[in-house]
């Protein structure tokens, strides 16, 4: 009996010993399986990575590509058979190497990948695939077409082996790089000689409001070059055109503008909308001295001493000036009130309002119709003239708190003066009462 | 005179009139060269006074709500007349309150008032500084300043680290997982209900144990009386001692109404429960010692989170601190001279510390 129980036991035994056998074989090869995979033969990375430049690529640079990260190898673009150590095998013509990519077959090479909608909705779905009939209108674009491969194809931008996503900081064409990246050809004097353009843009936009917001306020939505001109498309914008262009940002100057005398003066003259008085890649940020008929003002640049818009200009640029002074004068005070410890939170909120006010009146200078900007001028000189008398009222009020704690003082001091006399006088008619000993 | 008289007879007959005045007469006060000291409880009850006198008024307009609280204080501030005075007054004499107390405290320590048969009223002491803390804190939150709400979160998480009890505690504070109109209406009731309540029995009691058991003199003037009787002095409660006190209370009004005039206490901005935590957020000053100490702790110490063994470690201080006379033996001795330099070192340590919190920000 005993022995079959062992029996029974001892076969039980064996044959979960050999499930267990089973399991351990098939979870080494799982675990085994991804790490060939992942270790998959790159004989082109074995020997380039230790070539030098142009035809080295260091095993890093690709890796942080985001091609690899994808999975993909160099035969994606160069074709050729990676899984073979024979060279010549390795690079046939039977396994479709291609070998050095002329430039100007770059584009359509990235393109038949990068246009195919179907294909590149397997990696994200939100990806464009418009990019390469985008820069078949570019400029760049165009004059490849016409036999310039000196023009920016897309490894110019986006790098070669190491291509990241725009949105890495790394990447060459993330928004703070963009104009850097483009700086590296349109700055080039020597570069640019023949296409006879100016190669001052990236001084000028180093030194804009533009430039400030992107790179040292950090507001990645802030324009930089291909904000304004397209990235894939980059052209110059034409005349017509460059208001529309602010105005993607700019929504209510540009309204303004239009409902202006200005749009269909500029339209006539030839003007290019905005760039007129804010200048393109160097934009400043505006002053109120911008507007009107002293130094450092636009106007000037077209009116003359005189006609309508010289007054014009004048008139809005001393209303300005009024609830600018006003603004300033009650915030003075209320700043002076309440560094003595008054509560002036209310008054200040107001002041904001005031504030707004002139930045609407700023705005609606686009309109070039001072009545417009002078209702704005009063509404915000009525906040400040409630703002001043609050101010006035404060300070009246801390004088009279200080008067007040002067004569409370007063009074306790001679209550005190009082009380010590009334101790002293009762304790020396009382004598061993006050200060008694026990004995 | 027949009205008086009449008046005092009719006293006399209902509430033993002249049993309470006899006794009012015969009750002194020792007098010896630290008698001065024996002004502070008394100087702490005045400014008790003046804040229960100022919270009532403060209480016709406060609205203790997140939406309205920190406009209903604005309106008090610019609105009611000498509305800004009474607040001023109030958050003055609440910081001052504290001070007096815990230099009460001290007092009471280093002159070792608190032995037997006064270990009682050392405890009921000890409860009434921490519910004046708890004052401090409760209503520190009530204006809904953005100073305000994010040292409340720092100063609730910090219970919310004992071990166990600390989540329920925290949770219960709070009114639930963070800091929102939910606690401040809690805030509110611990404030102007709860405190309150438990803080006026306390007091009731404390002056009836101080009564009972009378004003402690010191060991070292004790031992001088015993060898010179002579010496031995009293000074009469009334009016002798309460006119003096009374003349206390008129300094310290006079110190309050100018801090109120000149540094009217700041209301700041109103918190925005959804911005992020402005720079230089810490609790009032009678926190400080801790905060910083909990701030300079790092992260790890051994195995156990550092700031955890920082709130331990100051609860069991506070623990033994309030359970002091039943360590002392009460005579002189070298137990006796180790309690009074950890006080002195305690002392030392929470001055320190809290001018260090100031200076390095």
């Amino acid at each position: 009996m005993l022995d079959g129980i062992i029996t029974c036991s001892e076969q039980a035994l064996h044959s979960a010993a050999r499930v267990a056998l089973h399991a351990f074989v098939f979870s080494i090869l799982l675990l085994t399986v991804p790490t060939l995979d992942a270790q998959a033969k790159n004989s082109c990375l074995d020997c380039h990575s230790k070539l030098d430049a142009p035809l080295g690529v260091k095993e890093e640079q690709f890796s942080s590509s985001i091609h690899a990260q994808k999975g993909m190898n160099c035969t994606i673009c160069h074709g050729g058979d990676p899984s073979s150590d024979d060279m010549e095998r390795a690079m046939s013509k039977a396994a479709g190497f291609k070998g050095h990519i002329e430039r100007a077959q770059i584009p359509s090479l990235c393109a038949k990948c990068h246009s195919d909608a179907a294909y590149m909705r397997g990696f994200d779905p939100l990806l464009r695939t418009d990019q390469f009939s985008e820069y078949q209108t570019s400029m760049h674009g165009k004059l490849l077409v016409k036999g310039d491969t000196r023009v920016a194809v897309c490894t110019d931008c986006h790098s070669m082996h190491n291509i990241r996503p725009p949105n890495d900081p790394q990447s060459s064409v993330y928004p703070v790089n963009v104009a850097q990246t483009c700086a590296h050809c349109h700055a080039d004097q020597n570069y640019m000689k023949p296409y006879k353009i100016p190669i001052n843009q990236f001084a000028l936009y180093s030194t804009s409001v533009h430039h400030e917001a992107l790179t040292v306020q950090g507001d990645l939505s802030a324009p930089t070059c291909s904000t304004c001109h397209g990235s894939h498309g980059a052209s110059p914008p034409g005349v017509a055109s460059v208001q529309n262009i602010c105005s993607t940002c700019h929504v209510f100057q540009a309204q303004l503008f239009n409902s202006g005398p200005h749009k269909d003066v500029f339209s006539a003259m030839g003007l290019p909308g905005c760039i007129t008085c804010h200048s393109n890649h160097g934009i400043q940020h505006p002053t109120d001295a911008m507007i009107g008929t002293g130094h450092g003002a636009v106007c000037t640049n077209c009116h003359t001493e005189g006609d309508v818009g010289y007054t014009a200009a004048g008139t809005m640029h001393d209303e300005l000036g009024k609830l600018n002074d006003a603004i300033h004068r009650s915030d003075e005070i209320l700043s002076r009130a309440e560094k003595a410890g008054m509560e002036v939170g209310e008054a200040k909120l107001a002041l904001a309002a005031a504030q707004d006010n002139l930045t609407k009146a700023r705005v609606t200078i686009h309109s070039v119709r001072p009545e417009a900007v002078d209702q704005e001028i009063e509404a915000g000189l009525k906040v400040t003239d409630n703002t001043w008398q609050e101010g006035l009222s404060a300070m009246a009020e801390l004088k009279y708190r200080r008067e007040g704690l002067l004569v409370s003082i007063a009074a306790i001091v001679l209550v005190l003066i009082a009380l010590g006399l009334f101790v002293r006088r009762m304790e020396s008619g009382q004598t061993g009462v006050s200060k008694e000993s026990r004995q | 005179m027949d009205i008086a008289n009449g008046l005092r007879k009719w006293l006399d007959d209902r509430f033993g009139w002249h049993e309470i005045r006899a006794f009012v007469e015969h009750k002194t006060v020792p007098l010896h060269r630290y008698s001065y000291w024996y002004f502070l409880g008394g100087m702490t009850l005045f400014l008790f006074v003046i804040q229960v006198l100022t919270g009532i008024l403060l209480l016709l307009y406060y609205r203790p709500s997140a939406n309205e609280a920190y406009e209903s204080v604005q309106y008090i501030m610019t609105q009611v007349r000498f509305g800004w005075l009474i607040r001023s007054i109030h958050s003055w004499s609440a910081n001052l309150m504290v001070f007096t107390a815990v230099a009460h405290m001290f007092s009471v320590f280093f002159l070792k008032s608190y032995r037997k048969p006064r270990e009682l009223t050392w405890l009921s002491g000890m409860l009434l500084l921490f519910l004046v803390l708890g004052f401090g804190f409760s209503g520190y939150l009530l204006p809904w300043n953005t100073l305000s709400v994010f040292a409340t979160k720092v100063g609730t998480d910090i219970p919310g680290q004992i071990p166990v009890v600390g989540k329920w505690i925290l949770v219960f504070l709070r009114g639930g997982e963070d800091v929102t109109g939910a606690t401040l209406t809690r805030f509110f009731g611990f404030h102007v209900a709860l405190l309150p309540g438990i803080a006026t029995l306390m007091i009731g009691l404390h002056l009836l144990l101080v009564q009972r058991f009378g004003m402690s003199v010191p060991p070292s003037v004790e031992e001088e009386w015993k060898t010179k009787p002579p010496e031995q002095r009293e000074m009469r409660f009334f009016p002798n001692f309460l006119l003096r006190e009374l003349m206390a209370w008129y300094v310290a009004l006079a110190v309050l109404g100018g801090l109120a005039a000149l540094k009217p206490w700041e209301l700041g901005t109103k918190a925005d429960l959804f911005a992020s935590a402005p720079p230089g957020i810490r609790p009032e000053w009678y926190f400080m010692f801790m905060f910083q100490t909990l701030r300079m702790l790092p992260a790890k110490v051994g195995f156990i989170d550092g700031e955890l063994l920082g709130v331990l470690c100051f609860g069991a201080a506070f623990l033994v601190w309030t359970l002091l006379p039943f360590f002392d033996p009460g005579r002189p001795g070298r137990l006796q001279r180790l309690i009074t330099g950890i006080g002195a070192f305690a002392l030392a340590y929470v001055a320190v510390m809290t001018v260090y919190a100031y200076v390095a920000k």
